[in-house]
């Protein structure tokens, strides 16, 4: 399994992803921005941060970017793409990914840990996932608000692309455990062939137990099954 | 021409500095020259009242590799890892424009960190405010919350720490301390001395704009009603810009290019190029033309005097000039070779091909002005002063008013809008006594605090700073790290009044008094002075940032409880001190009376012990006693994990609220396994500590039994009750 990371200006949690795949045996290479083109890899990551300043809307700028192109490329031939925080606003804005990520209902920054439910284990980034399906990952976000009218939550829905929904202690999925106002507590949607992730939780962040938890592993674990 | 007295007087240079200045440079100064003088000159650069104080701090240890004098200080962690650290105050321009004000402090010492050549891994921070009800509070605690946030997010450095306090004597003139550190290796450390004649002066960065012109000075003089009117002098921040920069610099400094570097900090381009010309002995020659401009049409004076942000001077080796520019070019940011080192020791300015300035650099640093000002005793008064009745409060409503108090309460409202965990290194988040930081990629960390205890300074200078820095030590010792050095931001009132002075001069002795015992130096710091609004000064407020070292981090320690059914000791003797204590400060708005005094011997000797007994794995938790007593110690350890406290009072003559909410210093309670008491016990008496049993852990709920049974789940809600209620959120 090879890895591409993808470094824009701003990119902030490119090591740390990049850290975390090479923990998991997945050979990594980091990419500066504007490169024309990938090399040869099986996943692409585009990390969080704030890409250009998170200037004009957040992604914006970076979906513009030279290496964009190569990276639709790559979706379209059924590469994996994992866009983590800043990352899933690019994949929206490259139109990779359908919906909008607003500002979060109190218009505040959030950096705490929250509970997740994995709702899909039927792609290549959650496979692992099967046997524990609650967990908790650190979010760190301002733009983490995942919108979409009601169409594009029913077509989520009905065709299970939804990865990842907040939820309490217990899974139970409600208003109170939506910490930034997703439509329908949405942390995490795949595209319609499930090569495309993209998610506000920080999986790298949470790989070591001295780290008050592992649950991030199992992601990068189910990768290296693909 | 001549400058008219008016102007002079605007620049903050009164008559006798001015004659000075004429005496050294045997001539009148133009405005430029003027403009630069004043910008070295003022308090904020050049420490004219506290300089003969600070000498007297201690400043080295065998662990000390840089002290005070650079952009940060320095210290070996072993193994070749070299950590920077350093805390400064952004207090004016934050009252003017808290978001503004915040962010640009945030940014200023990140850069002095890697300025030294270190990655910066955390940073933490010291926020006053005036009364909640005062109606500027709100505004200028969530703006400079979130100007915090904005900056140090965007950059992706872990906010791991910090204090937020109230008080109306902050009321006109809050204070945002911002501590930084950084981790570089012990042979990779850069400093701001010029080497060499003829060497490129390279300026990379952001452009230069008009803002923030005489921001030093601004921080130099109290405020008056035109506060507002001074909002130009803010500097205005761009984290993105920040961001490159640091990664271009740390890019280039991979290589041998860099001879010195140095930020662009207060006082811009004039204090970045006198310092680094001054301290390598050399001149100093700058073609203004070559300045990259954000507007159009900017004045020598303007860019000499603009605090724009996100800039930096560099002085390399020749030859490194291409490779430099490159690394630059990549990272988007404005490289220009603007000038270069000469053997003058003068400080030339060219502009349009005229000599526009030209002044001797020992003018602008050595001899700059250094005052022995007068200063009045504050230490007097250390007689204790009851209020009525007080023994009658009812245990419970106290321990409810103390944790619903603003200063008391939970603060996740706030550390939630820090990122606190990008990095992948934190191993103890905000809301601890320490943040801890692993050391990327090895199984050792740091542990971080900063503290401060105004109240206890205003009643008692010398106790208050010696209290401060124990409390520091105290903290790095609760997470099971080695404490090693600290920084040290100095804010206090107009130095000019001997009364202002004498609360500085007392607490830098408390302060020395301490870290001298401890063998906890002070390697840098900054002094904020001016504090003050229509003639009232803020409390004195030194905020000490304290580092120490865990070699293992199997070692690193918690204050919450673990398991039902330990036993709990208190290390340190309980006299029962309640002046200035949050019971009589909270519960009865009893303001009078001296702070507790710290035994320096007591406070080591116990500390030690404490690290004895956490590397023979024999505590499962240690919290420090501090602020609010045992009782709101124990509620704290609790709270967490559900885990309470079953107590006995011990016998003895203190009495109950005494024995709870007293103040007294270098305590600590500890949770100790059945298993493990007879070992503990052993080393206690051993090392001659004091220690109390004063009873077991349980099951949901605080307990003396038949006075006090209080549930957490209730104390966990008051405690975070006052944020999100003053913010008017829901929980």
């Amino acid at each position: 399994m090879k890895s591409s990371v993808i470094v824009f200006p701003g990119s902030n949690c490119d090591r740390d992803v990049a850290v975390a795949l090479e923990k998991f045996k997945i050979k990594n290479e980091m990419v500066w921005h504007d490169e024309v083109a990938l090399p040869k890899c099986d996943l692409v990551v585009l990390p969080g941060g704030f890409s250009y300043g998170d200037y004009l809307r957040t992604g914006c700028i970076a979906s513009k970017s030279r290496i964009i192109n190569s990276i639709v490329e790559h979706a379209k031939k059924g590469g994996l793409i994992l866009g983590i925080c800043n990352g899933f606003q690019i994949l929206i804005e490259t139109g990779l990914l359908p919906g909008t990520l607003l500002r979060n209902k109190k218009l505040k920054f959030i950096s705490k840990n929250i509970f997740l439910k994995v709702i899909n284990t039927d792609n290549n980034f959650c496979t692992n996932y099967k046997n524990k399906n609650i967990i908790e990952l650190p979010i760190a976000h301002n733009e983490g608000n995942f919108f979409g009218n009601n169409n594009l939550i029913n077509k989520l829905e009905d065709n299970n692309l939804i990865a990842f929904k907040y939820c309490d202690n217990k899974g139970k999925i409600e208003k109170e455990s939506n910490p930034n106002g997703s439509s329908n507590n949405i942390a995490g949607i795949l595209n319609n062939n499930k090569n495309i992730l993209g998610m506000m939780p920080h999986p790298e962040r949470l790989i070591d137990p001295l780290l008050s938890g592992e649950d991030g592993s199992l992601l990068f674990t189910s990768l290296l099954k693909s | 021409m001549k400058i008219s007295s008016e102007i002079i007087n605007k620049h903050g240079i009164n008559s006798k500095e001015y004659k000075k200045i004429v005496n050294l440079i045997g001539r009148d100064p133009n405005l430029l020259e003027l403009g630069i003088f004043s910008a070295m000159w003022n308090e904020h650069c050049s420490y004219k009242s506290s300089k003969k104080y600070l000498r007297t701090l201690p400043t080295k240890n065998s662990k000390v590799i840089q002290g005070p004098g650079e952009n940060a200080g320095v210290i070996d962690i072993e193994d070749n890892d070299a950590l920077v650290f350093k805390i400064e105050s952004h207090n004016h321009p934050s009252f003017i424009e808290p978001y503004q004000g915040a962010a640009t402090g945030v940014g200023g010492i990140l850069r002095d960190i890697f300025t030294m050549g270190a990655r910066p891994i955390a940073t933490l921070n010291s926020i006053h405010f005036g009364s909640p009800s005062h109606p500027k509070t709100k505004n200028l605690l969530s703006g400079v919350v979130s100007g915090i946030g904005g900056y140090g997010n965007c950059i992706g450095i872990p906010t791991i720490g910090g204090e937020v306090k109230f008080d109306s004597s902050y009321n006109e003139n809050i204070l945002v301390n911002a501590m930084a550190v950084g981790l570089t290796k012990k042979n990779k450390i850069f400093y701001s001395k010029a080497e060499g004649i003829n060497k490129s002066v390279i300026y990379v960065g952001s452009k230069t704009g008009r803002d923030g012109i005489h921001g030093a000075s601004m921080a130099s003089a109290e405020f008056d009603d035109d506060a507002d009117e001074k909002k130009p002098t803010v500097q205005v921040g761009d984290p993105f810009t920040e961001k490159l920069l640091l990664e271009a610099c740390l890019e280039l400094m991979k290589d041998n290019s860099i001879i010195s570097i140095q930020d662009m900090g207060a006082a811009g381009l004039t204090s970045s190029s006198v310092e680094m010309a001054s301290k390598g002995n050399l001149g100093i020659e700058i073609n203004l033309n070559k300045i990259p401009c954000r507007e159009k049409k900017m004045t020598p004076y303007e860019m000499m005097l603009s605090e724009s942000q996100e800039r930096m001077l560099l002085i390399i080796n020749s030859g490194k000039e291409e490779n430099a520019k490159k690394i630059f070019t990549k990272w988007g940011l404005d490289f220009s070779v603007i000038g270069k080192t000469t053997n003058t020791k003068n400080l030339v300015l060219n502009f349009d091909e005229e000599k526009v300035a030209d002044l001797p650099l020992t003018a602008l640093s050595v001899d700059a002005p250094v005052y022995d000002r007068k200063w009045k005793k504050n230490s007097n008064s250390n007689k204790k002063n009851y209020p009525k009745n007080y023994q009658e409060k009812k245990l419970y409503e106290s321990l409810q008013k103390i944790l619903i108090s603003p200063n008391n309460s939970e603060k996740s409202w706030i550390w939630e809008q820090y990122d606190q965990t990008v990095m992948g290194d934190s191993i103890q988040k905000p809301g601890g006594d320490s943040g801890v930081i692993r050391i990327h990629g090895k199984n050792k960390g740091v542990a971080l605090t900063v503290d401060s205890s105004s109240h206890y300074c205003l009643a008692n200078s010398i106790s208050g700073g010696k209290q401060v820095v124990c409390e520091a030590w105290r903290n790095l010792i609760s997470a099971g790290s080695t404490p090693i050095a600290i920084t040290n931001c100095l804010n206090f009132g107009n130095p000019e009044k001997e009364e202002i002075m004498g609360q500085f001069v007392e607490t830098i002795d408390g302060i020395s008094q301490a870290c001298r015992y401890l063998n906890f130096p002070v390697v840098s710091g900054n002094v904020s002075f001016y504090n003050e609004t229509k003639n009232k000064a803020i409390s004195p407020t030194p905020t000490i940032g304290g580092v120490g070292l865990i070699k293992n981090l199997d070692n690193v320690m918690t204050k919450n409880f673990k398991e039902i059914g330990n036993h709990i000791l208190i290390i340190g003797k309980t006299l029962g001190h309640l002046n200035q204590s949050e019971f009589f400060r909270e519960v009865l708005n009893f303001k009078e009376g001296p702070p507790p005094d710290t035994n320096l011997f007591n406070e080591k000797n116990n500390g030690l012990a404490i690290l004895n007994l956490i590397s023979n794995k024999l505590v499962s938790s240690v919290h420090d006693v501090s602020s609010g007593g045992i009782l709101l110690a124990l509620s704290e350890m609790g709270i967490q994990n559900k885990i309470g406290a079953l107590i006995k009072l011990p016998k003895n003559n203190v009495k109950i609220h005494e024995y709870l909410f007293g103040e007294d210093q270098s305590r600590y309670i500890i949770e100790v396994k059945e298993r493990n008491m007879k070992k503990t016990s052993k080393i206690l008496k051993d090392n001659n500590i004091y220690f109390e049993k004063i009873g077991i852990t349980q099951k949901s709920f605080i307990e003396i039994k038949n006075i006090l049974k209080a549930d957490l789940n209730d104390l966990e809600k008051l405690n975070k009750y006052w944020f999100n209620n003053y913010f008017n959120e829901s929980i």
